[in-house]
């Protein structure tokens, strides 16, 4: 299983090899057996007594995090689709990409998010699930933008990356949370431990983490937005990734975690309500589109609205016709993408309003869509599929189980009215498509190219497609018992046995829906003209797009202004922020521990013999605050001088006589090399400020002082260790022999700091020099 | 024109040769006296811009045929290498040691190596304050 899932991968390395020979032979022959044999590998599991498969292999044991595969009813449904589809889509894309396109690029991301989509629905391991879940997002993000340069591409993939991925991110804290309740990484073992799970606090949200990484990627209300606008990427792209396979994750995800989450009240509200929403809004306003893929880009959203719908419902019928609807979705939706390529192809517009009466030039295309759109539309013939789970979805929608609550009930009563108003616009939009495309009357002077029949190379893929969907319709049974009941198991939890029949009786309920669907859909889609107006009054501005680039801009512009408001460029607003943030963090951690203490105890009394220090720190005091409000730069430098001086007395006094000498030796060194620069610096002005800007800064700094203070006091009170200095003292002969204890602590019992502090002064030395040199050399040139 | 500074050149040239030594003498007493390679450093630089101040950069240039930036990495270049000259005596880097001698004249002297350090401190103190002062003094 593990080469199945990464022999794209590997592939993708190979791929640029084969893409020089590209003028050749198309670079897609070379590649088509590997999803065609990773198809045939996964069709040897259908059978009737299957039974799910678990392969595991170590990738962060530590973590417990492995790479473990479960293959059940539900994952080999998807690998199915998506080997099976990919297989199609490859072989379509031969013919429909011409050799001077980045080929290698586009299969190159093509297998990557192969690879990468067989890994999501095969994880068992929510880690390795999630990393593969971005690896689509990653890939479909380079798909969608694969003709870069053109602008609305690039706004395509971008809307898609950063919606899906905020999903993805959302589904991420979900399984951490996940995780962290249960303590094991696996899916299935999760889903034993269902009830703790469920009591636990944290359920509503993983629930929220969960579904919004579903509804993301699944396009749900009102995260749709981005699909259609991934309408850009070429045409195998949105058959493969938005149609099959990627935007049906989010439905994966849901049903993959139903055995957990399913039965609960909050989880039945949110999906169905939001599946119910998203499938009228999609069917709604795909008929206000005009170009094709936007009209099968909303449907598409609309069709997943269904599904989440009845994976919302929960029953055992509903999860049955879900995934049945999951494959017969596949199958006309992939052959109805392939088609409109097909009429883009050789017309050269996509436009509805430009194409009409295509069914002279190109018959086999036509009778191909002809299939594909009555049953997308579920219209009442034994030979298509999408009747079958159209009917199923109706019989759910009918039978609900009950849940408690007051909305509960009424809301369960509006779902069969809501479906069937989603299924009267599927209807309208599917003839709209059909009829627009195919009849009425041809307008060859307005398309670029002279329409005919596709190559016969292209129409194998759709035809196979649209085969499915005869088949399925006509012995839906075959795929029944074989595997869509095995699926429906790995998701309902039990065995789900139900045939499937075409005929129920004319008083059977969903067949009079059915019944009324097609004939309001009928009179509406012959009518379409006239009520189309109602598309300017609703939604007009309303659009969830608008809302989009809203935020957007907004987050733009705002983080803009917010960073242009405190980046100011001026030195001194960072210094101010810098003091505000010790002022306001070491206060308030002051006050919080209740730091303060005044000790007296330590202190030394004041004697008459004191009056030098108290005259030198007075003589300091005043000097200092006289800096602060002279005009003049040389007096500045000189009453600077002068606290400098009057600390190396204070130095003497306190009987400290190398710090002595070095501080009077610096302090004239640092006024003489102020009185060098002096000359070069412009004249000091008397700045005039704002009183509101001096008074923040007098407060500032007043405040800042008076902090420092209190730390000082502070820490002079609390004496929690003996000093070390009396060691120093004893040693400094015996050991260091010398009794100049200052110079042994400094080069002998601290020689690293000292060796580093003269290192320190050298860089500056050759820094100033440097400086000043290049300068020179710089003005010279 | 250039003002006659007589004065000033007799009493640098007395003063001078008393700020060295009084430098040396810091830079030898450290270890058990007020002094060091620090200050000593000082004080030499000292000394020698005085006379920079007297006789002007070219005639002192002329003097002191000396790049002072060198003295920069020399001095760190023995501060470290006193370091890791205790790794011979398998001694943890930067260990001191001293010992007495007897010399002929001097009688009994103590002799450390942490003052080879101090003189590595002294040089780059030396080169360090030249190299600032002259180069911001030598700029137009």
């Amino acid at each position: 299983m593990i080469y199945a899932v990464f022999a794209p991968l590997v592939m993708t390395l190979l791929i640029p090899f084969f893409n020089k020979w590209k003028d050749k032979i198309h670079t897609g022959w070379f590649l088509l057996p590997i999803p065609l044999f990773i198809f045939l590998y996964f069709v040897q599991f259908i059978g009737e007594g299957f039974s799910p498969v678990a392969e595991s292999y170590q990738w962060i044991p530590s973590l417990n995090i492995s790479i473990d595969f479960y293959l059940d009813g539900l994952s080999l449904l998807f690998v199915l689709l998506i080997s099976g589809i990919g297989t199609l889509v490859l072989l379509y894309s031969i013919y429909y990409l011409h050799k001077s396109e980045r080929l290698g690029h586009f299969y190159i991301y093509l297998f990557i998010f192969m690879s990468s989509m067989l890994g999501v629905v095969l994880s068992d391991n929510v880690y390795v699930l999630y990393t593969f879940w971005e690896f689509t997002s990653i890939s479909s993000f380079l798909l969608i933008g694969f003709w870069h340069y053109r602008e609305r591409s690039r706004y395509g993939a971008l809307k898609s990356m950063l919606i899906t991925v905020f999903g993805g991110l959302s589904l991420f804290a979900g399984i951490v949370t996940l995780t962290y309740i249960t303590g094991t990484t696996s899916i299935q073992e999760m889903i034993n431990q269902k009830d703790i799970i469920i009591d636990s606090p944290l359920f509503p949200l993983i629930l929220i983490f969960i579904i919004l990484g579903a509804f993301t990627k699944s396009a749900q209300f009102p995260f749709h937005i981005w699909l259609p606008d991934a309408m850009e990427a070429p045409t195998p792209v949105s058959a493969y990734l938005h149609s099959a396979t990627m935007v049906k994750a989010g439905i994966f995800l849901i049903a993959r975690f139903s055995p957990i989450l399913a039965g609960e009240p909050m989880f039945f509200i949110i999906v169905s309500l939001f599946g119910i929403i998203t499938l009228c809004w999609g069917s709604y306003m795909a008929v206000r589109q005009t170009d094709l893929k936007g009209i099968l880009a909303f449907s598409t959203i609309s069709q997943l609205g269904m599904i989440m719908a009845m994976l919302g419902f929960g029953t055992k019928a509903a999860i049955f016709a879900a995934v049945f609807h999951i494959l017969n979705h596949a199958t006309f939706k992939g052959s109805l993408f392939m088609i409109a390529g097909i009429v883009d192809h050789e017309t050269g517009s996509r436009d509805i309003r430009k194409l009409g009466g295509l069914m002279t030039f190109m018959p086999i295309s036509a009778t191909l869509a002809l299939f594909g759109v009555f049953s997308m539309a579920g219209f009442p013939l034994p030979f298509l599929n999408g009747f079958y789970s159209k009917e199923m979805f109706f019989e759910a929608s009918l039978h609900l189980d009950g849940y408690g609550g007051q909305f509960i009930p009424f809301f369960q009563q509006a779902i069969p009215y809501l479906a069937v108003f989603g299924s009267i616009f599927t209807f309208v939009y599917s003839m709209y498509f059909f009829f627009g495309t195919f009849r009425g009357e041809a307008k060859m002077g307005e398309l670029p190219k002279k329409p005919h029949e596709a190559p016969i190379g292209m129409l194998i893929s759709p035809f196979i497609l649209v085969l499915g969907v005869i088949l399925i319709g006509l012995f839906p049974n075959l795929v029944n018992g074989t595997f869509i009941a095995h699926s429906a198991e790995a998701i309902y939890g039990s065995a789900v046995e139900k045939d499937i029949y075409f005929w129920h009786g004319l008083t059977y309920p969903p067949l009079i829906m059915s019944i009324i669907v097609v004939v309001l859909g009928t009179l509406l889609a012959l009518t379409r003209q006239k009520w189309a107006g109602i598309y300017t009054i609703f939604p007009r501005n309303l659009s969830f797009n608008e809302v989009y680039n809203y935020i957007v801009d907004k987050t733009e512009t705002a983080s803009t202004k917010i960073t242009n408001k405190y980046m100011t460029g001026s030195l001194r607003h960072y210094v101010l922020y810098i003091l505000i943030a010790i002022l306001v963090v070491s206060g308030v951690v002051f006050f919080l521990t209740n730091g303060f203490a005044i000790d007296t105890s330590g202190l030394s009394t004041l004697k008459l013999s004191d009056v030098p220090d108290i005259l030198v720190g007075l003589t300091m005091a005043i000097a200092a605050i006289g800096t602060i409000f002279t005009n003049n730069r040389l007096s500045a430098i000189i009453i600077l001088g002068v606290v400098g001086y009057g600390l190396a007395i204070l130095f003497v006094i306190y009987r400290a006589p190398d710090l002595a000498l070095t501080q009077l030796i610096v302090e004239t060194v640092t006024v003489a090399i102020f009185l060098l620069c002096f000359y070069h610096l412009p004249d000091l002005k008397k700045i005039k400020e704002k009183p509101s800007i001096t008074l923040t800064n007098s407060i500032i700094s007043i405040g800042f002082g008076a902090l420092m203070t209190i730390i000082a006091i502070s820490a002079h009170s609390s004496k929690w260790f003996e000093p070390i200095s009396n060691y120093f003292l004893e040693t400094s002969k015996p050991l260091g022999g010398g009794y100049n204890v200052v110079n042994v602590i400094l080069v002998d019992m601290r020689g690293l700091d000292t060796l580093f502090e003269i290192t320190v002064l050298g860089i500056a030395a050759l820094a100033i020099y440097g400086m000043i040199k290049l300068r020179r050399d710089k003005e010279a040139k | 024109m250039k003002t006659n500074d007589l004065i000033l050149r007799t009493t640098t040239a007395l003063i001078a040769f008393i700020l060295l030594a009084f430098s040396i003498y810091l830079f030898l007493a450290g270890h058990n006296a007020p002094g060091g390679g620090f200050i000593g450093g000082l004080m030499t630089a000292a000394a020698i811009i005085l006379m920079y101040m007297t006789y002007g950069l070219d005639t002192m240039n002329k003097v002191i045929p000396l790049n002072f930036k060198l003295l920069v990495p020399i001095g760190l270049l023995i501060a470290t290498l006193t370091g890791v000259g205790s790794f011979v005596f398998d001694q943890p880097f930067l260990s001191q040691t001293y010992t007495y001698v007897h010399l002929p004249i001097l009688g009994d002297a103590e002799l450390a190596t942490a003052m080879l350090f101090d003189l590595g401190v002294y040089l780059t103190v030396i080169g360090i304050t030249l190299t600032i002062i002259l180069s911001i003094a030598d700029d137009n």
